[in-house]
């Protein structure tokens, strides 16, 4: 493991008798002693504290925000230049072939461009903003860790502790002293949860997990719990539910792209796959993105083929994440299904283990998000 | 009791072995939250496998100790699958066989073994 990236956090979550595992070239917290339900179940009634500092974090600059937006959307779907001042948003990168390459969050800070990428792609994405946002200067910040503050009681603990938290709304982003630096904070996560994501200078990180580790409401949660809280919320996994052979539209991720960036909009398309996903948009797709209720107990996980019948014929469509909702107190999945297949209610088959066992599809999220909108 | 590398228990009652999971393999599984058994009758060989634990993270499998017949399987672990997490040595029993041939079950370490080949 010698290899491995730490975060600031490294000690702190050996100290609290985390088992460590590879993740993204990072040595991550899976699960504390607590175990990944109660982790779990913690955060959806408390608040959960999770070390998301493996995730890269940019800032894109040009002569102005609008420059940097502008820019940015000859990349991503999504209206950058729409984006309020101190707003943030939800976007991903496309290939030519209308798959994504990564999803992301974007975020105006007045005049510049904040965003957050996925660790596994960090350096991908980097390259792709550095080659295709011409007259722009790309900063990755290496000197602030991430963490993630989750659940219904992380505003009155953090408001405690940064005044000025509490009056963020969802997709908020704030830049705020505190007694731990300069804090930049944003009104969101990644768990279906209210919550904040919070940047922090790495020489303050330790301190100021500690601190909120010291209120009772606040566990230190794993990336077990996490990967369970995101699966309920219907929130995509990069690298599981979308990947660069999944299109925006396959994904049920179309709500990402605002009507400017569609057919017929003021800034329509102009970014790679663009024909393809306009299409998609207006004539759908031949596979969705569903959720998936098993009927019995047995969770269906990656991969497992799914089957209109039960017995015999081709698969229609096969699982990307699966596992156990704690909080849905069974198990939960989300693959992809052909078109005809897609309507919440209808009954297919997973095979498991070389048994197809019914599961039903369903509407996503799995657990109502807490968002304070 | 005797344990196998697998961190299975194996506890002889007359002609019949009783089969569960130690209590570190449990903790190394995490919390459990399906168990699927093989039913009363089957006939098995050792290293079939024939429980598949799933907990919340991964699935993992029990293979058989010896060869023999599944006798009878703890039917309360279909509904509370958490009783392998609280009892792993005690109600979490797994399956009961009647193994063709006792001698193998020399060849299992015993606690002590045990003891040092997890420690």
């Amino acid at each position: 493991m010698t290899d491995l990236r730490r975060t600031p956090l490294y000690d702190l979550h050996t100290e609290l008798g985390a088992r460590m595992v590879p993740f993204a070239g990072y040595e991550m917290p899976v699960q504390y002693p607590l175990g990944v339900m109660k982790e779990h179940l913690h955060t959806r009634a408390a608040a959960g504290l999770f070390d998301v500092s493996h995730m890269g974090q940019v800032i894109v600059r040009a002569s102005g925000y609008e420059a940097a937006a502008l820019a940015m959307e000859a990349l991503v779907p999504a209206s950058i230049a729409g984006l309020g001042e101190m707003r943030q948003r939800y976007g991903f990168f496309t290939n030519n072939a209308g798959g994504i390459s990564d999803d992301l969050m974007l975020a105006n800070r007045g005049d510049h461009l904040f965003v957050v990428v996925n660790a596994a792609c960090r350096e991908a994405d980097i390259a792709h903003m550095r080659a295709g946002l011409a007259g722009c200067e790309i900063d990755e910040i290496t000197d602030r860790a991430l963490l993630a503050l989750q659940g219904p009681q992380a505003e009155a603990v953090l408001e405690a502790l940064v005044p000025g938290a509490a009056a963020m709304r969802f997709m908020d982003v704030a830049i705020l002293g505190s007694d731990w630096g300069e804090l930049w904070l944003s009104r969101s996560g990644y768990t279906g949860e209210d919550g904040y994501e919070i940047s922090v200078p790495d020489a303050q990180a330790e301190a100021l997990a500690r601190r909120l580790l010291a209120d009772d409401r606040v566990e230190a949660i794993g990336l077990g719990a996490r990967d369970s809280l995101r699966l309920e919320g219907g929130l995509c996994l990069y690298g599981n539910d979308i990947d660069a052979t999944t299109t925006p539209v396959e994904a049920a991720l179309d709500w990402a792209i605002q009507k400017i960036r569609r057919r017929g909009g003021v800034r329509e398309g102009g970014f790679p796959g663009a024909e393809i996903i306009l299409d998609q948009l207006e004539n759908g797709t031949a596979r969705r993105r569903v959720g998936l209720r098993p009927d019995g107990r047995a969770p269906m996980r990656e991969g497992t083929p799914l089957f209109a019948s039960a017995a015999g014929g081709d698969p229609v469509g096969q699982v990307t994440s699966g596992g156990f909702g704690p909080s849905v107190g069974g198990p939960v999945a989300m693959g992809y299904v052909g078109a005809d297949h897609a309507a919440p209610g209808t009954a297919l088959f997973g095979e498991v283990r070389g048994k197809r066992l019914p599961v039903t599809v369903s509407e996503l999220p799995f657990v109502a998000a807490n968002f304070k909108r | 009791m005797k344990y196998t590398e697998e961190h299975e228990w194996l506890l002889v009652e007359g002609d019949v072995v009783v089969v569960g999971i130690t209590a570190h393999a449990a903790e190394q599984l995490g919390d459990v939250v399906f168990v699927e058994l093989p039913e009363a009758g089957t006939e098995v060989a050792k290293d079939d496998e024939i429980v598949v634990i799933e907990s919340v993270k991964a699935a993992s499998d029990i293979l058989a100790p010896l060869d023999g017949e599944i006798v009878e399987v703890n039917a309360a672990l279909a509904d509370n699958p958490g009783l392998v997490n609280e009892d792993p040595t005690g109600d979490a029993w797994f399956f009961k066989m009647k193994p063709s041939d006792l001698a193998p079950m020399e060849e299992y370490m015993d606690e002590a073994a045990y003891n040092d080949f997890i420690s």
